[in-house]
């Protein structure tokens, strides 16, 4: 290909960390998992929409709490028949235990409490549950607690508010409308997973690179391959990369999809999304098309990038809007094919 | 390649949009339960479970096989999974299989899942790192680009993806447990459907299900006994291979993979098979939108590089043609992502122990030709393949 030689910046890969460059990364399902419950789960957690703890009966005679679908040693199915559910406590016997001193905001008690393993009367397991006792001192292994049931249940294990200290029985509100509800089969898991992720060195020199407009690669030394995204090693000698260069930011649509599935976060549809070759540059980097209708977009198109106005730019490869065409002519598919 | 192994037992759920009506232990204990049958076993005869499945964010439980062990009769028992994107359901079979060929044991339990249905298979791979840009949205908005780089390089005519979609709809219609049946479905109706990642229409693309499969794999001596126990024949393993490459690599062939052309090579030398298209007598390879039908059959070296789209405009790859591709009709009928993989491995020893009821390839059934499963993942760079046969290698 005719190409525009690379500019090499000969400095060390190293570069300064800055102090915080931490940032939020969040996964967390829109509206949680729906999760199906199958028969057994589903008639417990339907007891304790009812205000009532049940276990399921083993073939050998034990009552397991929560219930499982099959039986942990033989594997045999369980609860098939109505016969095989007792309703056990709703007092027990706390088998074990741990303090909380320090409450987290997603606990469902605000102030220190317990989470203790609780074998309930009738059971030969224990469920995990937490034991409000007021204080560190009050909670023992042996002890006797009850549950405290919430007003409004759903079929859910927080439908138990928490344990408390003493025989109990406690009162069970009564739930609206509760004979007719249906059985529960379905429940909606949020789950939520926080990171605080580094950028890392290499990265961070790039986003460095960004926020003036520069686009920035690594050379191999052993291949020679320039890479744009920057590698920390390259991917086919594994080598440490230790050799930066500045890239321009013209090159080549090698090929691309136009995309009209529409999702939260990405562009309105229809967008291009594609493989730009820079030019100096050993592969094709992954970016948007734009300034263009989709139907003129053309495997082999010269482009070049689009940046965000100087004043509103961040330490981002967001700073990189996107490729528009340049209106040079398209590259010729056998110069670009091998990059593709 | 260490011990022979056998295919003794293979056991599918229905494959189906939701399978509200269980648990996911329910799901995979349904496949197992018949796979069990299938080769006359109880969990009590089992040595080892393996279990796969695709990326955790699929349904949100991180260490599935921990809570699987009850359902799958794994108490005191090894237990582990196996993660390599979408071709894990192949890699699962296979790491079962090496127990046995390794000597380690006599009888694998193998299962592979999904459920889709509790999630959003395109939300969880359209998740970006806050330093990048979320560019590509889904499996088909990575792939997208790639088959516009096959149809250009091969200069094949825009209908070929088209008639791998119907012709893979109409086997469907043969396989009581596929996912999608559409009677009726033809080129025009493909063409119809919206393009959702241009060049790939909505009916030019894999349905997301739920559902799980399992296989029995075992010893010389537990296929003997299975067979005098059920009157069953059972597949044999005459090749097995995994290779993988990084996603991206300057030089890499994204379109025609190196990992997946040294993969069949590596399987069709130990099954010494020197002519795929005349030596295999069907083929369940990993096609989740299809373009990639004729992009494997070069790949796989059932065609020459640029003629895999001739091999599917001729019919040859159309089940009453002379090598059927996906006669079970495929990922794009039924596609529980973690075990889409196994199933093309489990299709294809079904079609071999002449046990593919409907869609069953009468030349794959006399026992005298080999059929291969393949399954493929991440952004075209993990790979697992085997070749079965009716005789022992």
């Amino acid at each position: 290909m005719t190409q525009t030689s690379p500019s090499i910046t000969q400095t060390s890969p190293a570069m300064t960390q800055t102090s915080d460059d931490r940032a939020l990364h969040v996964l967390e399902f829109p509206g949680g998992y729906t999760r199906s419950t199958g028969p057994v789960i589903g008639r417990f957690l339907t007891g304790l929409r009812a205000g009532r703890l049940l276990g399921v009966r083993t073939p050998d005679g034990k009552v397991l709490v929560p219930p499982t679908e099959y039986d942990p040693r033989t594997a045999a199915a369980l609860g098939a028949a109505d016969d095989d559910w007792t309703e056990v406590g709703p007092a027990g016997t706390v088998t074990t235990w741990t303090w909380v001193a320090d409450p987290r905001p997603d606990h469902r008690l605000d102030r220190p409490f317990a989470w203790a393993l609780i074998r309930p009367d009738g059971a030969d397991t224990a469920l995990l549950h937490a034991v409000d006792a007021g204080s560190k001192a009050a909670m023992t292994t042996g002890m006797r607690v009850h549950p405290t049931w919430r007003a409004e249940r759903t079929g859910s294990i927080k439908d138990i508010a928490c344990f408390v200290p003493g025989e109990g029985p406690g009162e069970v509100p009564a739930l609206e409308n509760e004979s007719e509800l249906e059985p529960v089969s379905l429940v909606t898991i949020p789950s939520r997973l926080e990171y605080r992720l580094r950028p890392g060195n290499i990265w961070n020199h790039f986003i460095d690179g960004m926020a003036r407009g520069q686009i920035r690669g690594t050379r191999c030394t052993t291949c020679g391959k320039v890479y744009v995204p920057p590698r920390g090693a390259c991917p086919a000698d594994g080598l440490p990369a230790t050799e930066w260069v500045d890239l321009p930011d013209t090159g080549v649509l090698t090929t691309f999809a136009v995309n009209n599935v529409p999702a939260a976060g990405a562009p309105e549809v229809p967008f291009i999304s594609g493989y730009v070759l820079l030019d100096g540059a050993d592969i094709a980097m992954l970016a948007l098309v734009s300034d263009v209708p989709w139907q003129d977009v053309r495997m082999g198109m010269r482009v070049k990038g689009v940046w965000v106005p100087e004043a509103e730019r961040t330490r981002s490869v967001k700073n990189l809007r996107w490729f528009a065409p340049t209106g040079e002519p398209d590259v010729p598919f056998e110069r670009f094919e091998e990059y593709v | 390649m260490g011990n022979p192994c056998a295919v003794i037992g293979v056991g599918q759920t229905e494959y189906r949009a939701k399978r509200t009506d269980v648990s996911l232990a329910g799901l995979v204990r349904e496949a197992a339960l018949r796979a069990l049958a299938d080769a006359g076993l109880t969990f009590a005869d089992i040595d080892s479970v393996v279990v796969g499945k695709a990326p955790d964010m699929f349904e949100g439980v991180a260490t599935p096989e921990l809570y699987l062990a009850d359902a799958l009769g794994a108490a005191g028992k090894p237990m582990m999974r196996v993660h390599t994107a979408g071709s894990v359901g192949g890699s699962t079979a296979l790491v079962a299989a090496s127990q046995v060929q390794a000597g380690r044991h006599d009888r694998v339990l193998a299962v592979a899942f999904e459920k889709q249905s509790e999630s959003n298979a395109t939300w969880a791979l359209s998740t970006h790192s806050p330093f990048s840009a979320s560019l590509v949205v889904g499996a088909g908005g990575y792939f997208a680009p790639y088959i516009r780089a096959y149809i250009r390089r091969s200069g094949a005519p825009a209908n070929i993806g088209m008639m791998v979609a119907v012709k893979d709809r109409i086997n469907a219609l043969r396989n009581p447990y596929a996912h999608l049946k559409i009677p009726g479905i033809d080129l025009e109706l493909v063409e119809k459907s919206m393009m959702l990642w241009d060049p790939i229409r909505y009916l030019e693309t894999c349905p997301s299900s739920d559902g799980a499969v399992a296989m029995v794999l075992g010893s010389e001596r537990a296929a003997a006994a299975s067979a005098a126990a059920t009157g069953g024949r059972p597949a044999w393993v005459h090749g097995a291979a995994m290779r993988s490459e990084p996603m991206g690599m300057a030089g890499r062939d994204s379109v025609d993979p190196r990992a997946g052309r040294d993969c069949a090579a590596d399987v069709y030398r130990q099954a010494g098979v020197t002519e795929p298209r005349r030596q295999f007598a069907a083929a369940e390879v990993y096609v989740p939108f299809s373009w990639y039908e004729p992009m494997w059959l070069e790949n796989l070296g059932f065609a020459d590089k640029g003629a895999g789209w001739k091999l599917t405009e001729s019919g040859a790859t159309a089940f009453d043609g002379d090598i059927p591709w996906n006669p079970s009709g495929g990922v794009l009928s039924s596609n529980p992502i973690g075990a889409s993989g196994m199933i093309r491995f489990a299709e294809a020893a079904q079609q071999v122990r002449g046990q593919a009821g409907e869609h069953q390839v009468a030349a794959a059934a006399d026992g005298s030709r080999l059929a291969l499963g393949h399954a493929y993942g991440g952004g075209s760079q993990f790979f697992a393949m085997w070749a079965v046969g009716a005789a022992k290698p």
